[in-house]
């Protein structure tokens, strides 16, 4: 199979800078040469490549866009956003492990931590010599959060946690826990280590869905931790809402990155398989999907790169995060299933990635705001009607 | 220890090439353009070598603007200076020598290095013309090489075998696929490099020796043939490829 070239339909190379390009190439062949060979064995075994750790810190993927004294590269948006969309190629797991990194623990030690906490952690983030998880949802409070249970109260010094995390990912494999839990009533944001005593995370298994990462219950019975560990400038359900916006920002990039790779797959396999004496690529079916296929990625491709501008600027809205999140994720996941559909009884072998991107999609979809819960976001926002309950 | 690496702008072997209206040239749009791979190589080479004994690696091109994104990637290698040697004009590899042993011979690095060949056009020539036109001993199509004080050894691959050279600084050297896999930019060099400037100079007008005339790619290769699946299909198979195939 010849080399991936990208998908750039309406030249939108020209609308981004050297280095922009030079990041996104980089990952590109990053991908070609450490994920691809090994993801499929992984996700057949249900495990997560922990070699690609060190390989990934390596080149500066753990929070990119975080200053430089951290031992970060200081990407603007749109960089940081091309390198999800490569990964993503990839396997939307090894995105999850850099958004979980970056968005979701880096980011929040960043924005919520003391100086201490900081230094203690971020640069030992971005060198992967310590990974992260972030604990949010529970077992009764997914589209919700605001309704957790997960309680923390001052005691010697101190917190004590109780609760239950669940659908965390890397949370078995964590050094640190980015956990949200009520003190007083109020949601914070609390680091709890690896191996504190009355906090285990063990991982949950059967899934058919991002096969290729780790996910996990975070439980914490009389869970003790110092006074320290607390994220002082969190504050309210809008501390982790403000993670997953940046999350959120990244997933709308990686899920481009699973239909590129989905259409690329889709256009050279249609392009050889004869079938009637010729190939399926000469069908007007067969091309009005492709069609759709590539347009669809390319409206995604314009609202990724102007909602990354906006970032950049300091204007882009949560809302408009969600608009992105909800859009991409969605056609990516009619994407792969359009290419399955293309790839015909091929489609669902592992010879080839779409069965695999169409599966990793369904969890996509869901983690991160649901695609009904992004309705409702952009929904309240136009209207100014919140229809949650 | 001054090290210069010399590199071209390509088009990536995976992407089709088409000739252009003029007959004589590639069309360039569409086409994505890299570092010569074996000039990778060579740019690999020395920065492990500035890596284990300190120095400069300064790294040049000749050609035009869109030659700044091969010499921009080099940067976020970790390069410390780039150098394009600005022309628009077609390239000869007499005339690319020329250009580059000139601003070479201003900048007297101790060791010069080249890919053993550009992919574009595969002349093999630019290196070894520079060595010569300078006056410096040189070693050609090179998978390893050490240097140690003024001297450098260097593994050659020859046909069916290696041979190990000597030569005395400075010297040229022209890489082949070996033990410099290159590394990739982290995402670190590559904001580092944003700030690096690309020194531009005007070197002599090109002087070219020899013409292109025309340009055209292989012919379509034909459908393949099945000619049986058991045993009893040899003697067709062996008598096609004899008869027709003309290759036994
Ligand atoms: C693989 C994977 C990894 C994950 N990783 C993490 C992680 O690292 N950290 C973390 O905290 N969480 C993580 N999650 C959890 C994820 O964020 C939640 O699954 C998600 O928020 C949805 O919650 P839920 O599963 O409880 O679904 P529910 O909230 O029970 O929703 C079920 C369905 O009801 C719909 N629904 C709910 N409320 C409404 C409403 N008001 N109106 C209309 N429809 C509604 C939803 O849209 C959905 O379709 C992960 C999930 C998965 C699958
Ligand atoms: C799990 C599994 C079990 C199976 N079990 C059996 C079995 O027991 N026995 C058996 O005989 N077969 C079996 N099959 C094969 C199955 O019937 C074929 O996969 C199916 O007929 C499609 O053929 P194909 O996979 O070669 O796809 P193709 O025929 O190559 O089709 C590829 C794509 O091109 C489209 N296409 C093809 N021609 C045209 C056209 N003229 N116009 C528009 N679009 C076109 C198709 O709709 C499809 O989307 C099985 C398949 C699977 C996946």
């Amino acid at each position: 199979m010849s080399k991936y070239q990208g998908v750039d339909y309406y030249n939108l190379d020209d609308l981004l800078s050297e280095d922009e390009i030079l990041v996104r190439n980089t990952v590109r062949e990053f991908v070609d040469d450490n994920v691809l060979p090994v993801i499929e064995r992984h996700y057949e075994a249900g495990t997560f490549s922990m070699e690609l750790i060190p390989k990934m810190a390596g080149i500066g993927l753990f929070g990119p866009t975080l200053p430089q004294r951290y031992g970060c590269a200081e990407l603007n948006n749109v960089a940081y956003g091309l390198m999800m969309q490569e990964l993503e190629r990839g396997d939307s797991g090894v995105r999850s492990f850099a958004s979980v990194q970056s968005g979701l623990v880096m980011y929040p030690i960043f924005t919520f931590g003391t100086e201490q906490q900081k230094d203690q952690w971020l640069p030992k983030l971005a060198s992967g010599e310590k990974i992260g998880c972030f604990g949010l949802t529970e077992p009764d409070f997914g589209s919700n959060p605001g309704g957790m249970i997960t309680r923390a109260e001052r005691k010697d010094g101190g917190f004590v946690l109780n609760g239950a995390k669940m659908w965390i990912t890397n949370g078995t494999i964590a050094d640190v826990a980015v956990v949200w839990a009520k003190l007083e009533g109020e949601i914070r944001g609390f680091l709890v280590e690896k191996g504190t005593k009355g906090f285990s995370a063990p991982e949950m298994k059967g899934k058919h869905s991002l096969r290729a990462s780790v996910t996990s219950e975070l439980v914490f019975q009389d869970c003790v931790i110092p006074e320290t560990n607390l994220l002082p400038a969190s504050g309210g359900l809008k501390s982790p809402l403000m993670c997953l916006t940046q999350a959120r920002y990244g997933i709308a990039w990686g899920a481009l990155g699973s239909a590129m790779a989905c259409y690329d797959t889709a256009l050279s396999y249609a392009k050889s398989r004869i079938q009637f004496g010729k190939p399926i690529a000469g069908f007007q079916m067969t091309q009005e999907k492709l069609v759709h296929m590539l347009t669809e990625i390319t409206k995604g491709q314009l609202l990724c790169l102007q909602l990354g501008r906006l970032k950049d600027q300091g204007k882009a809205k949560f809302n408009q995060v969600s608009m992105a999140k909800r859009n991409n994720v969605y056609h990516a996941l009619e994407i792969a299933r359009m290419a399955r559909e293309i790839l015909g009884a091929n489609g669902i072998l592992n010879e080839y990635p779409v069965m695999r991107h169409a599966a990793n999609l369904e969890s996509v979809k869901t983690y991160e705001g649901t695609h009904e819960m992004h309705t409702l976001i952009i929904g309240e926002d136009i209207t100014g009607i919140g229809a949650f309950v | 220890m001054k090290f210069a690496v010399c590199i071209n702008h390509v088009p990536d072997t995976a992407t089709k090439v088409h000739v252009g209206p003029d007959g004589k040239s590639i069309e360039k749009t569409g086409v994505n353009y890299v570092i010569s791979p074996y000039d990778e190589y060579a740019v690999e080479a020395a920065l492990r070598f500035k890596e284990k004994q300190s120095g400069e690696v300064i790294v040049l091109s000749w050609g035009g603007d869109a030659h700044k994104e091969s010499l921009r990637k080099a940067l976020a290698m970790g390069v410390d200076k780039a150098v394009l040697l600005k022309d628009d004009s077609t390239r000869d590899s007499f005339g690319v020598a020329r250009a580059l042993a000139d601003y070479l011979r201003e900048l007297a690095p101790d060791v010069i290095l080249f890919g053993k060949q550009s992919v574009d056009y595969d002349d093999s020539a630019v290196g070894i013309m520079v060595a010569e036109m300078l006056g410096l001993p040189s070693a050609a199509v090179v998978v390893s090489m050490e240097i140690t004080g003024g001297t450098a050894k260097a593994d050659r691959e020859i046909e069916g075998g290696h041979e190990v050279v000597e030569v005395q600084l400075p010297a040229v050297f022209t890489i082949q696929k070996g033990a410099y896999e290159p590394r990739y930019p982290s995402l670190k060099g590559i904001m580092a490099a944003k700030g690096k400037p690309i020194e531009e100079r005007q070197p002599a007008p090109m002087e070219a020796k020899v013409e292109t005339i025309t340009m055209v790619k292989p012919p379509a290769k034909q459908a393949g043939k099945i000619v049986g699946t058991d045993v009893g299909a040899v003697p067709e198979l062996v008598r096609l490829l004899h008869e027709e195939a003309k290759v036994i």
